[in-house]
């Protein structure tokens, strides 16, 4: 359930929502650290649950020793009123058999908090592309019917690639064809329910694997950021210089100092 | 999918958890009335029971709810609770009030009502000349202490971990726990997890206040050292006056100590 930070519930009628699924590589949740700490949105609130396996810390976005010991949960909302944008971050996985009850749980808030849409960041096995997949762009999208008709002419002016279906049983010859997203997480199931509930929902997803998965995470907001324009590129600037910053809790992230005495 | 040096192919392990997701799908397509029986009967053997300090009949209503108090103290682990026993508990008389029972897949108890000293999961005490009896808002009132020890390989810093100075102690608080800690804090990027997490997640949603006191240490059985690096909580509003006999409580520590050395050692 949600619960506000403040003593009183923001209005969040008409916001876009923008989320990650916990997924291969931790794209998803890569990008929306990307854009919490690019934008400076401040948090709003927690969707507090048992359906993801409990951690806290420190500010993850902290730029300074003030801002450093606020707690952070697994589950937050932030938001940027300006841009009617509303981030939610997960930074844990799913307890097994209860991924489906967090989507129900989700999507009932979706709808009672009357978002305008929701966006889904999220990533699949490079390893499961096919042969035209290899050959292109490793970015997808797919939309929710309701979602099709008010931005399919603009996913067709970038020239972005819908996801395509592939066998649903893949060994069978003559199998039929349907949407699958391995290593997606909930990514397929918030999308199926999505469609069955009428939401307007937009999926993006980068093909990646486990590793340094933060190029992934930067592919994956510059595709984001072609449609909803977060930051504008600057005219100025090198080409080297990225205009996303980097969270401070993206230190060490692959261990430790290494002892000298190891050389 | 990855090869190995030896030329097989393995599925690699993915880190944000999703094998289990597409099993699932595939169950839930696959899942008769009895898998889903069985699945209902395992999760309600699993669930945490209440019982209460003497009879060990069933809690009907939250524990804080019949016994609420302004302090709550929870240790997670040996060293934690060896230190909770030796300096806070050695302190004036703590009565027993509940205790949990509780059984998952890992426990190698068997499912009885009567658990031992050494069986029990979690027993609550109170202590008995201040039951700090608040009215019908204990949660406001509340202010949760949480302690426990963590490896130090789990702790991230830009040295190398041997030349940390073992064991040390780091602080996480929730955002309305005003008073001053007794060690740093813990910085990012650490996070805990497991049941500390649980409880601070809670308590940080609820705006109840509430600091985790985490020991960082090399050895995770009972260690006379390691306990000893919680001394400096003593002096936190929150366990401050509890502790009232420090020579007396060091004394019962090494007691401590000797009865579970004797216990491991299985060659003499």
């Amino acid at each position: 359930m949600f619960v506000p930070c403040a003593d009183s519930a923001p209005d969040l009628t008409g916001c876009t929502l923008l989320m990650p699924a916990v997924s291969v590589g931790n794209v998803g949740q890569l990008a929306m650290d990307l854009i919490i700490s690019t934008l400076n949105m401040c948090k709003i609130g927690y969707f507090y649950t048992d359906c993801l396996v409990p951690m806290v810390g420190n500010n993850p976005y902290a730029t300074a020793e003030e801002n450093s010991a606020e707690l952070s949960i697994n589950t937050e909302v932030y938001s940027l009123p300006s841009r009617k944008l509303v981030a939610l971050q997960l930074r844990s996985i799913f307890i097994k058999y209860k991924s489906k009850s967090f989507c129900e749980k989700l999507l009932a808030w979706v709808k009672s908090s009357g978002f305008s849409r929701v966006i889904v960041l999220s990533s699949s096995h490079s390893y499961h592309r096919n042969d035209l997949q290899l050959r292109s762009a490793p970015f997808r999208y797919l939309l929710t019917p309701s979602m099709q008709k008010s931005v399919q002419n603009k996913m067709k002016n970038l020239n972005w690639q819908e996801m395509e279906k592939s066998p649903c049983i893949p060994e069978m010859k003559d199998s039929e064809l349907c949407i699958r997203i391995p290593g997606g997480g909930i990514t397929k199931t918030l999308y199926d329910e999505s469609c069955s509930k009428g939401i307007q929902m937009a999926v993006l997803l980068k093909f990646a694997s486990e590793g340094d998965n933060i190029p992934d995470a930067i592919g994956l907001v510059e595709y984001l950021n072609e449609w909803l324009q977060i930051t504008k590129p600057c005219s100025d600037s090198k080409p080297s210089t990225l205009p996303w910053k980097f969270p401070s809790s993206w230190r060490l992230l692959f261990g430790s100092g290494l002892p000298p005495a190891l050389f | 999918m990855a090869a190995t040096f030896f030329g097989e192919v393995v599925k690699a392990p993915c880190r944000a958890g999703t094998e289990e997701e597409e099993e699932e799908d595939d169950e839930g397509r696959r899942e008769t009335p009895e898998d889903r029986e069985v699945r209902r009967q395992l999760a309600k053997k699993r669930e945490v029971r209440l019982l209460q300090g003497q009879t060990k009949t069933s809690l009907e209503v939250p524990l804080l709810e019949k016994y609420p108090c302004s302090k709550f103290i929870i240790a997670i682990g040996s060293n934690a609770v060896a230190f909770l026993s030796s300096f806070v508990m050695n302190s004036g008389v703590w009565e027993e009030v509940g205790c949990t029972k509780l059984w998952n897949e890992w426990c190698r108890t068997t499912d009885t009502v009567h658990l031992s000293p050494t069986e029990a999961f979690c027993v609550f005490y109170r202590l008995k000349s201040n039951p700090s009896v608040f009215g019908s808002c204990p949660r406001k009132n509340m202010q949760i202490t949480i302690l426990t020890c963590r490896h130090i390989t789990e702790y991230k810093t830009p040295e190398a971990p041997s030349s940390l100075p073992s064991p040390f102690l780091k602080a996480l608080k929730t955002q309305t726990y005003k008073d001053a800690v007794c060690c740093s804090l813990l910085e990012q990027p650490n996070i805990a997890h497991d049941l500390p997490a649980a409880v601070l997640s809670y308590c940080q949603v609820w705006k109840i206040p509430a600091v985790l006191y985490l020991c960082y240490t090399d050895v995770m059985q009972l260690d006379l050292v390691t306990v000893e690096a919680f001394k400096p909580a003593l002096s936190s509003r929150s366990l401050a006056g509890l502790a009232k006999n420090i020579p007396q409580s060091t004394e019962m520590l090494k007691r401590l100590m000797t009865t579970s050395e004797i216990q491991s050692n299985i060659y003499t």
